[in-house]
């Protein structure tokens, strides 16, 4: 039988294995660049696929499913493993039923995050097997590979993936779903009742099972040699192989897909045998350390960089410094092609809130009332940008409600002028923690709620408070209001995201409160809205060119020497320019005569 | 194409523009061709009005999904001021096609930064034979905006030797039925259009 060829993302094709391996329950909380894995997971058949709240309770949900007997997915981006490392860790010690993988989609270069983190080293930290795909055909064939490991060697295995894995597309050859049939619960709490008594015994099948691993990484196909001129040899995985292929493609390469634990007499051999030995590896020297401890000398980070991507530049540049043998190395991709614009500015693109976004009339208040604002993560990131330039700090999802209570602390003197504003997603995800924590110590401090109906930031997925589910079926809907009030918090108000002067008048007063208070902001996110209202235009006669309306930075507006000048072709009537017009210049169309 | 060589498309534009959509047409085509493919794509915050950038790559064997800097064989640029910020990827003797539209960002709106002037006579003092097409007005008279992508395609699919049946064949493929005449109409201006 023929095999059915599909070009695929690194996101499809693991979505791909994990149907055709017959994995059956899966659950993740979205994240750049792993959001699509379960978008497209969810679209097979025999296969439950969910949003949780966040990455730690997916994980949950995956070890449930695992103990159970399920084969199990669960899938994040770098960040949310933080979030999920106290499951994980213990999930190590207790050893699967089902197989789990867990996804680890990591973002060298920081493409849409806040930090570039390497989580291979939760693999070594957690003692759990590591693959790293390098195109789209091992993240469909690893997924498998790592159920079977997870398996054979009881344990959960992390398939860690980087941003231009997860999201360029190759060919992936297709097979049919295995059975799917989950294996019976049997109770065992010796293994997953983790007392002291019980972690003690388990520790010690850790141990074990690393050992075995490491013998079963010298044999396990993923971890190749690729002998070619022995002058030069490099040990690489992931996206780094591709790179390495692509600028020199006559040295001998040591590809590992397994890289933890490593296969030590697999790399004894190779290094024994070239002349040159050198590590490519994007961020941390993961490898390299590993390497240098078995007492093999290597080049790697003391030429490599550890920050950002590694291209096909920086990594002939690097080679032709140090090697013996440049006739291995593809100088031309150094030589220039067309010469870049030197002689005038090129300005910069820098993502912005689209048009009609609910998030920009809250920055523009708390812009005007001067306000201390702890942030958070999501499209209301950008108020930080100018002009609205209105938040003060983002660390991590969930952050803007905690850290407003120690700022609070910090400075009692600032009351009244410090808020936290948070996004209904990264509510639901981890700030609800911190609303619990003022609610507790009474800690006058106000949480702005930005409830836009979705998360929009990640491509507009569903959560708890959406009324819909990943698989658009309808769902419970948290009351974000009456949760508030649950918790303890007394004053809560809903206030509409187009209402400034009304928006404004609350900021002020609930921040002035003397207790805790939370403001929920609401207003459906611009891109979900299907039927848009008429633009608005600028009467020319109005107008008086004193650019008030370009403080909210619309994207529609253009400042110009006659006058503001709308584009309504971006427009989406929100109204919000026209209640900064001094004049009442900016008008729904059709309401301008002339 | 030639054989065994991998020839580098690079597609850059404005969050919005459905550069997307030029990439998968593009992947459709080389993989009727049999040849191995690689397209990258850059999501997230490029979806706010950000810049945006896709790299396809097609040929016999093809490792990176990634195009260096000088080894674009073909930029399709969306906006014109996109053209001129990834000028330098073209390889000298390249072939370049810009969109001549303007997106202004916003630093531009603002009136912190200046939209550069005469951005396509920029471009042409060191791209000659650079080409420069108005699809929008292109798209506007096939009665849709959105279709500028498929103009543009018209114009590299007939630049890159492509057959009019194989171009139809992966429309027909790629673009959901609703939108399929428009985009036809839309891609035939593209390709009939003098450049
Ligand atoms: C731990 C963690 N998980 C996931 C992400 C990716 N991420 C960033 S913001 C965000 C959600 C934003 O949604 P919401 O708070 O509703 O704001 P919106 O974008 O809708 O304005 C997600 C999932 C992250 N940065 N950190
Ligand atoms: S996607 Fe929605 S929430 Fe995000 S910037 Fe655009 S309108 Fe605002």
């Amino acid at each position: 039988m023929e095999l059915k060829k599909e070009l695929l993302t690194g996101n499809e094709a693991i979505a791909r294995g994990a149907y055709e391996a017959g994995v059956t329950v899966a659950a993740a909380y979205p994240g750049t660049p792993s959001t699509e894995i379960l978008e497209n997971l969810v679209k097979y058949p025999r296969v439950y696929a969910q949003w949780s709240p966040n990455e730690k309770v997916a994980m949950e949900v995956g070890v449930g499913a695992s103990i159970g007997g399920a084969r199990a997915l669960v899938t994040m981006k770098h960040v949310g493993v933080n979030v999920a490392a106290d499951p994980l860790f213990t999930f190590s010690y207790t050893g699967v039923n089902g197989g789990l993988v867990l996804v680890s989609a990591d973002d060298p270069g920081m493409h849409s995050s806040q930090n570039e983190q390497d989580n291979r080293n939760y693999a070594k930290f957690s003692k759990i097997p590591l693959l790293e795909p390098s195109n789209s055909q091992e993240c469909k064939d690893m997924i498998r590979l790592g159920l079977e490991i997870s398996e054979q060697f009881d344990t959960p295995v992390i398939l860690r993936t980087t941003t231009r894995v997860n999201h360029s597309q190759g060919f992936v050859e297709l097979s049919d779903r295995t059975d799917d049939t989950p294996k019976p619960y049997v109770k065992n709490p010796r293994k997953y009742v983790t007392v002291p008594a019980h972690a003690r015994a388990l520790h010690v099948l850790v141990e074990e099972r690393r050992s075995k691993l490491a013998e079963y990484s010298e044999t396990v196909p993923v971890n190749r040699i690729e002998w070619a001129d022995k002058r030069i040899g490099i040990i690489t995985s992931g996206i780094s192989y591709q790179n390495v292929k692509e600028v020199a493609p006559n040295v001998s390469v040591l590809k590992l897909g397994m890289t933890f634990p490593l296969p030590e007499k697999l790399i004894r051999e190779f290094a024994s045998q070239v002349n040159e030995l050198y590590v490519v590896e994007e961020l941390e020297p993961f490898l390299e350390d590993q390497i240098r401890l078995m007492g093999i000398e290597v080049t790697g980070k003391k030429m490599f960089p550890r920050i950002g991507e590694i291209s096909q530049r920086i990594l002939v540049d690097k080679l032709l410094s140090a090697t013996a043998y440049k006739e291995l190395i593809d100088a031309t991709v150094l030589e220039d092609g067309i010469e870049a614009e030197k002689e005038i500015p090129i300005p910069l693109r820098p993502p912005v809130l689209c048009p009609g976004c609910p998030h920009r009339g809250i920055f523009y208040v708390l812009s005007q009332l001067k306000m201390t604002v702890m942030g958070d993560i999501g499209c209301y990131t950008l108020g930080a940008l100018p002009p609205l330039e209105s938040v003060d700090t983002t660390i991590c999802m969930g952050a803007s409600v905690g850290s407003a209570l120690g700022m609070a602390k910090a400075h009692p003197e600032m009351h009244g002028k410090v808020v936290s504003v948070i996004g209904d997603s990264t509510f639901l995800h981890t700030g609800i923690n911190g609303l619990v924590d003022i609610a507790y110590n009474k800690v006058p401090t106000t949480t702005i709620i930005l409830d836009n109906s979705t998360t929009a930031m990640t491509g507009h997925q569903d959560h708890p408070a959406t009324g819909f589910t990943l698989a658009k079926e309808p769902a419970n809907q948290v009351d974000l209001e009456a949760l508030c009030k649950a918790i303890g918090i007394n004053r809560v108000v809903v206030v509409d995201a187009f209402d400034i002067d009304n928006l404004k008048k609350i900021v002020k007063e609930e921040a002035e409160a003397n207790e805790p208070s939370v403001i929920i902001v609401k207003r459906p996110c611009a891109l979900l809205i299907k039927e848009r209202s008429l633009p608005y235009v600028v009467d020319k006669e109005s107008c008086i060119n004193c650019n008030k309306c370009m403080k909210i930075g619309c994207p529609a507006l253009t400042a110009g020497d006659d006058g503001v000048v709308v584009n309504t072709a971006l427009c989406t009537g929100c109204t919000l320019c026209s209640k900064l017009c001094p004049t009442g210049a900016l008008k729904k169309e059709g309401d301008v005569i002339g | 194409m030639a054989n065994d060589k991998v020839t580098n498309i690079l597609i850059v534009g404005v969050g919005g523009q459905g550069t997307i959509l030029a990439s998968r047409i593009l992947a459709y085509l080389a993989q009727e061709d049999g040849y191995d493919v690689k397209v990258s794509e850059i999501h997230g915050m490029a979806q706010r009005g950000g810049s945006v950038t896709t790299q396809v790559r097609m040929g016999k064997k093809v490792y990176s999904p990634l195009i260096s800097e000088g080894k674009a064989d073909i930029i399709l640029a969306f906006e014109r001021l996109e053209a001129l910020r990834s000028m330098h990827y073209l390889k000298k003797g390249g072939i370049m096609i810009v969109n001549d539209q303007a997106i202004e960002p916003v630093p531009v709106i603002m009136g912190l930064q200046k939209y550069p002037d005469d951005i396509i006579g920029r471009i042409k003092a060191k791209i000659p034979d650079a080409i420069a097409i108005d699809a929008l007005n292109i798209a506007r008279d096939c009665g849709n905006d959105k279709a500028s992508n498929v103009v543009l395609m018209g114009v590299l699919a007939r630049k890159m030797g492509y057959e009019w049946d194989q171009c139809m064949k992966a429309i027909e493929a790629k673009v959901p039925a609703k939108f399929l005449e428009l985009n036809k109409q839309a891609f035939e201006k593209g390709w009939n259009a003098e450049v």
